[in-house]
């Protein structure tokens, strides 16, 4: 059976999508890395899609899925290195990837992880602050 | 008139046919000079058309032909299912509706992506999808 690598990086979860994905491949994919969030309490998704050279609406609804359900495990998710051509498609298609971040390209997305978890804790730090 | 210079079938059946059929209109597109926005919107129909084929029709048969029109070159795909067919084709049709479990974006959308589209069907008979993506449309 195929399996779509899920690698950890200290707080987030990195995943590089290499191969044109089936839909049982996307769905084992979505559900891998809902428990690798909570098994490795990771704060961040960043999902590589640089090699993938079409997006339809089920692959866009998976993406749309992992971000919503990271998002109530408190994790956030990055989609880096979308090709231009898949961006004018899924526009026209009518998929406008709703709760995703993106990001031009990995070290980017890492960026963007990080400045969404410092602010969070940010925000944490000045509440507590406040309530004191 | 439109011409057919090439043509290739592929049967449907199973959810593993989906990426080398995918694979297949690539390649057609690519031997036509397809540029590369026109081709992600080609293949990004078919992946569409295949996929209701597969969950809603139970499978069938998938055409690829690469056609003429004139000057023009295109590429045109034809999914025939001999599932139970689509009630209402105008509602199939709306944005946003769906029988299933998706987002119901699969047939208006993929009207949007292609030059020309056409959806046939009969209750209990079947239904026939023919899209036609021009190489500059």
């Amino acid at each position: 059976m195929d399996k779509i690598p899920i690698l950890k990086m200290s707080d987030f979860l990195l995943v590089t999508i290499q191969v044109d994905l089936y839909d049982q491949l996307a769905e084992n994919l979505e559900s891998d890395l809902i428990n690798m969030v909570k098994k490795y309490n990771s704060h961040g998704v960043l999902i590589d899609i640089s090699a993938v050279s079409i997006i339809d609406s089920f692959m866009g609804r998976i993406l749309g899925n992992i971000a919503m359900m990271s998002k109530i495990l408190d994790a956030e998710t990055v989609v880096v290195g979308m090709q231009p051509a898949v961006a004018i498609t899924l526009i026209e298609l009518g998929l406008p990837l709703k709760g995703v971040h993106s990001a031009l390209n990995v070290e980017k997305g890492m960026a963007l992880l990080r400045s969404k978890i410092h602010n969070i804790e940010q925000d944490t730090l000045t509440d507590d602050s406040s309530t004191e | 008139m439109i011409v057919v210079l090439n043509k290739d079938e592929l049967r449907i059946i199973k959810e593993q046919d989906v990426v080398p059929y995918r694979n297949r209109v690539k390649e057609h597109a690519v031997k036509i000079g397809m540029g590369l926005v026109n081709q992600t919107k080609l293949i990004t129909a078919a992946s569409e058309l295949v996929r209701n084929m597969l969950k809603y029709g139970g499978g069938g048969i998938a055409i690829i032909e690469t056609v003429s029109k004139g000057r023009e070159n295109g590429i045109r795909l034809i999914f025939s299912d001999k599932g139970p067919g689509i009630k209402d084709i105008s509602l199939a049709m709306k944005d946003g509706y769906t029988t299933g479990r998706s987002l119901g974006l699969g047939l208006p959308g993929t009207k949007r992506l292609v030059s020309e589209f056409n959806l046939e069907s009969e209750e209990g008979k079947g239904t026939t999808v023919t899209v036609i993506k021009w190489k500059n449309g």
